[in-house]
């Protein structure tokens, strides 16, 4: 198997006998023996309940109660942890959970592994620890029974000794066996785990369909983020934006109304600064969400971007329409890269170059500054690296010190 | 340049469509209609036939650009409709795409925010009723930061004459502005023709076509 199993792995060392892990081994087997009384107490109930038909769900269920407690008690001898292999419900309430667990292929084989347990497994593992560890360390304790008595032991209810020398090779026979036996004791321990984890954790597909479950719901964030940036976009401008173009209008006619003087200069005034607010707004607007990008797609976005950017871009782009997502999260990636390059980068010359190929969106802002851009130094990089991941996209960075810098972005994705 | 205009104004906000319609009746022309989306507007120009048409570019149902959308259709009806567009955003795009129809003038494309001067706004305005071209003095500057190739070739004073052509200043106008004679802007723009590579014919608005090159 691939996974190593450490249990089985501390075999081959040196000072097997002196670590924790033969007493781990011994305890994980004999602990079997709680948790297998109360499983085979409750399979019995159960299953008498089943006659009356209402029992049938509930045994299947018990099952997964079980391997709960299974996974827990596999800690003891493998440290890596076995992750339950049940779905989330799509939906609240009992029914649909029911439901799901009910037809999870997990649940079965958990409930396969409650009967094998309460029917086989856990008296062998009581079995074993009693053969390899009660049985030996019964010998060693026959100096003791020797000096309780006065004047005979039976070893292990079996061998009479009489004499002390016979005592003290009863136990140092026990002591080599129980030495011996250790080692079996470990394989089986670790048999068992291996076995336990084959039916209790989850595999391969049930694992790729909870990460496709995960990256499903981050995508539906990043959707929702979307549409709220465009609602505050939207209310900006057609509430706050409009209300002040029209009063910078009502203050622009009250210039020319009002007669020379200082009502004229402060109207003047206000006048002048409710243009500057108007201007800043139009800037916050833009940078939450720009109209050009829903108009005219990315690469006006693009062109756009490069108008205003502090320092001079050379664009060289030629896109199809994509989806929304895709853009939207294209032309922000770039507008970190441009604000980047200026601000920190110090550069003085940045090439933009935009392609669909295929299936795959490639934005390259290249720029001649100072370089060092870290993608993981928890900059605005990594938000970008982020949002990108949402798509499947990516981004490199290639930025030695002293430049100049590469900003890759890749998007798979087809033209819309 | 007729004196009381009859306009047609498309523009979703009320305030700002009140606004607006107040701030032109103050200069003695005429709303003939107000409406507040692009279907309204252009039933508002068949059924008025104004001399101007104002139109903001986000209008309903989709809000996006139907408002853009409707004058360019109704610049294709009638190419010498003169359009007003008011924006909201610097958008080159707009602004190109609007200067493409017709033969490139009697139109204009401003920033909303330029209402605020209210005579700016009203001269630019007779400007596009009388057949001027009037671009933006914001797309105007971004797009001198940005330097592009067919104007490599003009001289920074060159391009101030292009910019304020642009803008839809007559010759005179530009030399008042950068305190130069007339013959000496006349002589800027033969330079700018020339450099541009629009040799002199009769049947095209050179001015035009040297700011549409300016904005591609």
């Amino acid at each position: 198997m691939d996974r190593a199993n450490t249990l089985l792995r501390a075999l081959t060392r040196r000072d097997f006998l002196l670590s924790a892990w033969p007493w781990r081994a011994a305890g994980y087997l004999a602990s079997s023996a709680v948790t297998g009384v109360l499983a085979l107490t409750g399979l019995l109930v159960l299953a008498g309940f089943s006659l009356l038909l209402v029992g049938l769900p509930l045994l299947v269920l018990a099952g997964t109660g079980l391997a709960a407690v299974e996974r827990r008690r596999l800690r003891l001898v493998d440290p890596e942890p076995a992750p339950g292999p049940h779905r989330t419900p799509g939906e609240p309430g009992l029914a649909a959970w029911l439901r799901l667990r009910l037809t999870e292929q997990a649940t079965w084989r958990e409930f396969a592994y409650g009967l094998l347990y309460a029917l086989v497994l856990w008296p062998l593992d009581v079995l074993a620890v009693a053969v390899a560890v009660a049985l030996p360390l019964a010998a060693t304790a026959a100096p003791v029974q020797l000096a309780l008595d006065g004047e005979e032991a039976r070893v292990v209810k079996t061998v009479l000794v009489t004499t002390w020398p016979g005592a003290l090779a009863a136990a140092a026979a026990g002591l080599a066996l129980l030495c011996l036996l250790l080692y079996p004791l470990a394989v089986f321990a670790g048999a068992r785990a291996q076995l336990t984890r084959l039916l209790l954790a989850p595999r391969e597909g049930e694992l790729r369909e909870r990460l496709g479950e995960v990256t499903r719901s981050r995508a539906r964030l990043v959707a929702a983020f979307e549409a709220e940036r465009r609602r505050i976009e939207r209310d900006l401008h057609d509430g706050a934006q409009q209300r002040l173009v029209a009063l910078t209008m009502t203050l622009g006619l009250a210039r020319l109304d009002a007669p020379e003087g200082p009502l004229a200069d402060r109207i003047a005034a206000a006048h002048e600064e409710t243009g500057r607010v108007l201007e800043e707004l139009r800037e916050l607007i833009r940078g939450i969400h720009p109209q050009v990008l829903a108009d005219y797609g990315l690469a006006a976005a693009l062109d756009d971007a490069a108008d205003r950017s502090a320092v001079p871009v050379d664009t060289d782009v030629e896109l199809p329409r994509l989806d929304t997502s895709v853009e939207s999260a294209a032309y922000f990636a770039v507008c970190e890269a441009l604000t980047n390059a200026a601000r920190h980068g110090g550069a003085r010359r940045i090439r933009l170059t935009a392609r669909h190929t295929g299936a795959l969106l490639a934005v390259d802002v290249h720029d001649d500054g100072r370089g060092g851009a870290d993608p993981r130094g928890g900059s605005g990089l990594t938000g970008l690296a982020d949002r990108l991941a949402v798509l499947d996209g990516t981004l490199t960075v290639d930025s030695p010190e002293g430049g100049p810098t590469l900003l890759r972005v890749e998007i798979p994705c087809r033209a819309r | 340049m007729p004196s009381a205009l009859r306009v047609v104004l498309a523009e979703d906000g009320v305030l700002l469509r009140e606004g607006l319609t107040a701030l032109l009746e103050r200069f003695g022309h005429q709303v003939v209609a107000a409406v507040g989306d692009a279907t309204a507007l252009r039933e508002a120009v068949a059924a008025h036939e104004p001399d101007v048409v104002v139109t903001d570019v986000r209008m309903p149902p989709g809000f996006q650009d139907e408002g853009l959308r409707a004058a360019i259709a109704l610049r294709a009806e009638r190419p010498s409709l003169p359009v007003l567009v008011l924006s909201q955003y610097v958008q080159r795009e707009y602004a190109a795409e609007l200067l493409d129809t017709g033969d490139g003038t009697g139109v204009g494309y401003l920033l909303k925010d330029r209402v605020g001067q209210v005579e700016e706004f009203v001269a630019a305005l007779a400007r596009v009723a009388g057949g001027g071209t009037v671009v933006d003095p914001e797309v105007v500057r971004q797009l001198l930061r940005r330097r592009r190739d067919p104007l490599a070739a003009l001289t920074p004073r060159e391009r101030e004459v292009l910019a304020l052509v642009a803008e839809g200043r007559s010759n005179a106008a530009v030399a008042r502005e950068l305190t130069v004679t007339e013959a000496a802007v006349g002589k800027h723009i033969g330079n700018i023709l020339a450099k541009l590579g629009l040799p002199p014919a009769e049947d095209t608005h050179r001015r035009v076509l040297a700011v549409l090159t300016y904005l591609r």
